[in-house]
């Protein structure tokens, strides 16, 4: 099916997973009034917001099946790009709910509010994700970022909750006016937000360097703060410890992936033509994360620390593919983000499950000989560990192939070399934590089912087995994901053939 | 189980290979689902049954002109040109026997001494197996990566959980090394995969790629750092001491006996061949020899010193790696068959050590050469074993250790004599080591009242040391039937180096210089054609400061002298 854009109708069917989480994220804040405080409801809305997201995903199904539109000039895209990120997103959001409905029944957060915003920021991602407008972009971002401050600073009984909530609150907003900044001068210079516009004034060389020089390192500097780049990862660690744990897992994955959706369709889209200003403070951006996100982790004695800088490294990781900036780097985002939401809400599903769906046991002495307390869940744990080290037979050693692939197209060996050294100083962390769980003797209490029991509910154990078997699928035939990442670049950047219009 | 071999189809030669890496995971599920005490007779079935399937490749494996045979490739991951593809040699095909033939015979040594959690113990040790027999078969070098890195998680674990007192030290440390080098490697086949032009990860397509000299030394330094760590040679041993002191028996054998050769290994398989230039290049030659010889005069001093004798074993491990070392880059027919004999004599020696020495810890819980004394009176069989395996592993006549190191030094003596001589003394010094340890475990006064009830080798033992013993003398007796199989690959890999060199020495050769250009892309983002590309055409006038202090990516002009390995100009 062909959308015309001229069709307001046509406008709602390009947006229809969007529009679809948007009324059930609605629905799901009425039920949670209506409901009121009284237990026992918590899970069924979990629930509900999963069925939201199962017909959001039938509709992204429906638009991934050959849905195209009529040119290439709209503000939300409707590409293979798009659609890919949507999938990483309602895996990420989907997978988090389910590691929430414990956490939530547990801790007797407001499950109404709690599992509509996550749906809202879902969409906030989405928006991202598909806009082709750099305006478009801000909106998105925002209503991510609102919603999220609010989920981090969820737990309103614990104070490090409410610090971390108002913490990324101030430093997000902070950023946000770097970017519409960014956006503005970026206006002014190319007289469009449009991203296509943008592209080829810039192409032009239509637009001045005095505006645009500026306009870009703002730019830089909003998005490299949402996906937590050194040196703007200040928040990173103690927003991530701070937050209820779900949240936390929802963050390192399916917010990060969304800022990068943005963030390369922003600089290797609409900024080609200036890839030569850009693509030296990339370059920095990215040896220096995965440098110290890497190195600062390896001092981390808490697990949800730890994994918190190691998100940074990886954000580190991701740089890279930007600065290669062609088309098997793009699929190789893409492909990335969808394998490291996987495996990094897998590993959180294990870190709230040690701590009994609480904040409790995160220090790595809790892991003490829990493997094999539960064998199985302590081979999945490893299998999560291995693939965010990136170790081969894992899906994450073909994302950070994939990543090298693409690093390699575009000859950046000194970059490739500084990712795989840094890949082996987080083998020390990550093995640190398999070490704990397979080489020490777990502590006389814990052994007798003490603090360490790890409540995990079935639900749970269903994103355990999904996730493994992903990592593993992707690790052993990867051949399908990767073209279907592959796929979805296609067009992404030669859209010039088309009419481009201005705003 | 034999009818269920027989009613394989097809001929040998077409699933043996694929049979000899899979049928051990095989096993693995197979110890999965069964109770922890039979887990290791059903692991040792297995691992049998592998070996004797394996025993067939010595009559069937045809050395022919010293190519690839009974290779077999399916389409793996097509977008990258990855082939799930498998072949064996005259070089690979006694790695794979020695392989099949260490694991059940370390699984059978393991019987008693690992006693808990045991199901683990041997699925890991089988994970092992597919690892390294996947490593020594595969022609594709992604394939070939992802077995080498393979290894490591195993024994990772068994060194972890079921090691001495500092195991987590020597695991981590073992692993952390091994990664550094082995992921240095994966930059630098990216590399080549890039320079062969061709979509493929084979072995022919990297034996084609065409490389400068100075590429070559580049890529040369990253596969010899990955291979000289398994190695070890001499400066980068220093995990190995450590990882097979504290290891378990059996994964102290699989260590010494397979996981170092797949460092040689891939000297021969890949460093040699793929960068003939940089093989041939004479600082290169000098600095491998050097460590070579440092490594064997280096590890037999320091042997002789340690009081703790599986210590004094892993470093003799050391020393008979720069055998092995010196041999290789001797680049004679001699020296590199030499090597290859070392490398299974030492193979078949210090595993058998290392299965003595793990029977002394399990009769008397230390391992230190005072606390015993006069074993021999006591134990005769263990005794007699326990001496023809160190005569083996000093390099006695009569012995596999003998041809191994004979042919390895008269092939060094062929071109850098200097080198062979002072080489030779090394087998000097490892009678110095050897022989003390021997007589203080074995003669002298049987003065320690628990060494009088050390009981001799059981039936069991015997079954593990026998074939080891056996191959000892074998191999020292009668080499030919060995020397014969591996001349026409070791031939093979020579011609390999001289045509290559001589190729890298025509000006002609494609100088790097194309790829110095980074970060260029390959396709343009915005296809408006090529002049509005700005990287391709990028100089570095019209570059921001900021990338001109970049020491990595900056489109310098060609003759800028390259800042690490990737940075080539």
């Amino acid at each position: 099916m062909l959308l015309d854009y001229s069709s307001s109708f046509h406008y709602v069917l390009a947006l229809l997973p969007e529009v679809v989480i948007s009324v059930g994220g609605m629905l799901v804040l009425i039920m949670g009034v209506v409901r009121g405080r009284e237990g026992g409801h918590s899970a069924e809305l979990g629930w509900i917001s999963l069925a939201v997201l199962a017909v959001a995903a039938v509709a992204n199904g429906w638009l991934y099946s050959g849905v195209s539109e009529s040119g290439a000039t709209a503000m939300f895209a409707l590409d293979g790009f798009r659609l890919f990120a949507n999938w990483v997103f309602l895996i990420g959001a989907a997978f988090s709910i389910v590691i929430s409905l414990a956490y939530v029944d547990r801790q007797r957060l407001q499950a109404g509010e709690y599992y509509s915003l996550i749906l809202f920021a879902t969409i906030g991602m989405m928006v991202m994700a598909a806009a082709r407008d750099l305006m478009v972009i801000f909106l998105g971002l925002e209503l991510m970022s609102i919603a999220v401050y609010a989920l981090v600073g969820f737990n309103r009984r614990d104070r490090r909750s409410a610090e971390a909530g108002l913490k990324y609150f101030l430093l997000g907003a902070f950023a946000s006016g770097f970017l519409l900044f960014g956006i503005a001068l970026v206006y002014g210079a190319t007289g469009s937000a449009n991203i296509h516009a943008v592209a080829v004034a810039v192409q032009d060389g239509a637009a001045p360097a005095a505006l645009m020089v500026p306009g870009v390192a703002l730019l830089a500097i909003g998005l490299a703060f949402k996906v937590a780049v050194v040196p703007f990862h200040m928040w990173t660690p103690d927003v991530y410890e701070g937050a209820p744990t779900p949240v936390t897992a929802f963050m390192a994955a399916a917010v990060k992936a969304a800022a990068f959706a943005a963030f390369l369709r922003v600089f290797v889209v609409g900024l080609d033509g200036v890839y030569n200003q850009w693509w030296s403070i990339l370059w920095w951006l990215a040896a220096i994360t995965m440098v110290a996100g890497n190195v600062i982790a390896l001092v981390q004695s808490s697990v949800k620390r730890m994994l918190a800088y190691s998100s940074i490294a990886h954000g580190g990781y991701l740089l890279v593919a930007l600065v290669a900036a062609n088309d098997t780097a793009a699929a190789a985002l893409l492909f990335y983000l969808l394998i490291y939401t996987v495996m990094n809400i897998g590993a959180f599903a294990i870190v709230i499950s040690v701590g009994n769906q609480s904040e409790e046991n995160m220090s790595i002495e809790s892991y003490a000989g829990f493997g094999w307390r539960k064998p199985v869940m302590g081979v999945f744990m490893t299998i999560f560990l291995l693939s965010l080290a990136g170790f081969p037979g894992t899906a994450g050693f073909i994302a950070k192939y994939n990543l090298l692939l693409g690093a390699a197209e575009s000859r950046l060996w000194v970059l490739s070399v500084i990712l795989v050294l840094t890949t082996v100083v987080s083998y020390w962390y990550y093995l640190r934590v398999a070490w704990y769980m397979w080489m020490k003797e777990a502590p006389e209490e814990a052994a007798a089912g003490g603090p360490a029991h790890a409540l995990t509910p079935f639900a749970t154990h269903v994103v355990l087995f999904v996730s493994v078997g992903l990592i593993l699928l992707g690790g052993i035939f990867p051949g399908a994901l990767l073209e279907m990442a592959a796929d979805s670049v296609v067009g992404l950047r030669d859209f010039m053939a088309g009419p481009v219009a201005g705003n | 189980m034999t009818s269920f071999v027989a009613s394989i189809p097809g001929l040998y030669e077409d699933w043996i290979l694929h049979a000899l890496v899979w049928l051990p995971v095989v096993g693995l599920v197979h110890v999965l689902a069964t109770p922890g005490e039979r887990s290791k007779v059903i692991a040792f079935r297995w691992s049998g049954l592998v070996f004797i399937l394996s025993v067939g490749l010595w009559w069937a494996f045809d050395p022919g002109n010293g190519g690839f045979a009974f290779e077999s490739s399916v389409p793996w991951i097509e977008a990258w040109g990855v082939n799930y593809s498998l072949g064996i040699d005259g070089i690979s095909v006694f790695m794979v026997i020695l392989t099949t033939l260490t694991t059940p015979i370390a699984i059978l040594g393991s019987f008693n001494y690992i006693r808990k959690r045991r199901k683990a113990f041997y699925a890991l040790m089988l994970l092992l197996q597919t690892g390294v027999t996947g490593v020594f078969l595969a022609t594709d070098i992604f394939l070939f990566y992802v077995f080498f890195e393979l290894t490591l998680v195993p024994m990772y674990f068994i060194v972890g959980i079921w090691g001495g007192e500092r195991r987590i030290y020597a695991a981590v440390k073992f692993f952390l090394y091994t990664a550094v080098g082995s992921l240095l490697m994966l930059v630098a086949i990216l590399y080549m995969y890039f320079s062969s032009g061709v979509d493929s990860f084979s072995y022919e397509a990297f034996l084609n790629a065409d490389l400068s000299l100075r590429e070559q030394l580049w890529l040369f330094a990253a596969f010899a750092l990955a291979f000289g760590i398994k190695v070890p040679i001499f400066p980068l041993h220093t995990w190995l001491p450590d990882a097979h002191v504290e290891a378990p028996t059996p994964g102290s054998v699989i260590l010494a006996s397979l996981l170092l050769k797949m460092g040689t290994y891939g000297f021969l398989r890949f460093l040699l061949p793929f960068f003939p230039g940089a093989a041939q290049h004479s600082t290169v030659v000098t600095v491998m020899l050097v460590v070579g010889v440092a490594g064997i005069i280096y590890a037999a001093w320091v042997a002789a010193v340690q009081p703790d004798a599986k210590k004094l074993v892993a470093y003799t491990s050391v020393a008979h790696m720069g055998f092995v070392v010196i041999g290789v880059f001797a680049l004679t027919v001699n020296g590199l068959q030499g090597g290859l004999v070392v490398m299974i004599s030492h193979g078949v020696s210090t595993g058998a050590l290392f299965l003595l020495l793990g029977m002394m810890y399990e009769r008397r819980h230390t391992r230190l050469i005072d606390d015993f004394g006069g074993i021999g009176r006591v134990a005769p069989l263990f005794a007699t074993a326990f001496v023809i395996t160190a005569l083996a592993s000093i390099g006695l006549p009569g012995t596999s250790g003998f041809i191994g190191e004979f042919l390895a030094l008269i092939g060094t003596f062929e071109t850098h004599a200097v080198v062979a001589i002072i080489a030779a003394t090394g087998v000097i010094f490892a009678a110095y080591y050897m022989l003390p340890m021997v007589q203080r475990v074995l003669f002298n006064e049987l003065d320690k009242e628990e060494n009088r009830n050390f009981s001799d080798l059981s039936r069991r033992e015997m079954w593990v040391l026998g074939p080891l013993v056996a191959l000892m003398i074998w191999i020292g007796v009668q080499p030919g039937p060995f020397l014969e199989r591996m001349e026409p690959s070791v031939q093979a890999v020579l011609e390999r180096v001289e045509e290559g060199a001589m190729a890298a020495a025509e000006p002609g050769a494609i100088d790097g210089s194309e790829l110095a250009n980074a970060p260029e892309r390959a396709l343009p983002l915005v296809d408006t054609g090529p002049s509005s590309d700005p990287h391709a055409t990028s100089a570095p006038a019209t570059t921001p400061a900021p990338a001109a202090q970049s020491p990595a990516a900056t489109p310098s002009p060609a003759p800028t002298p390259p800042t690490t390995p990737g940075g080539e100009s």
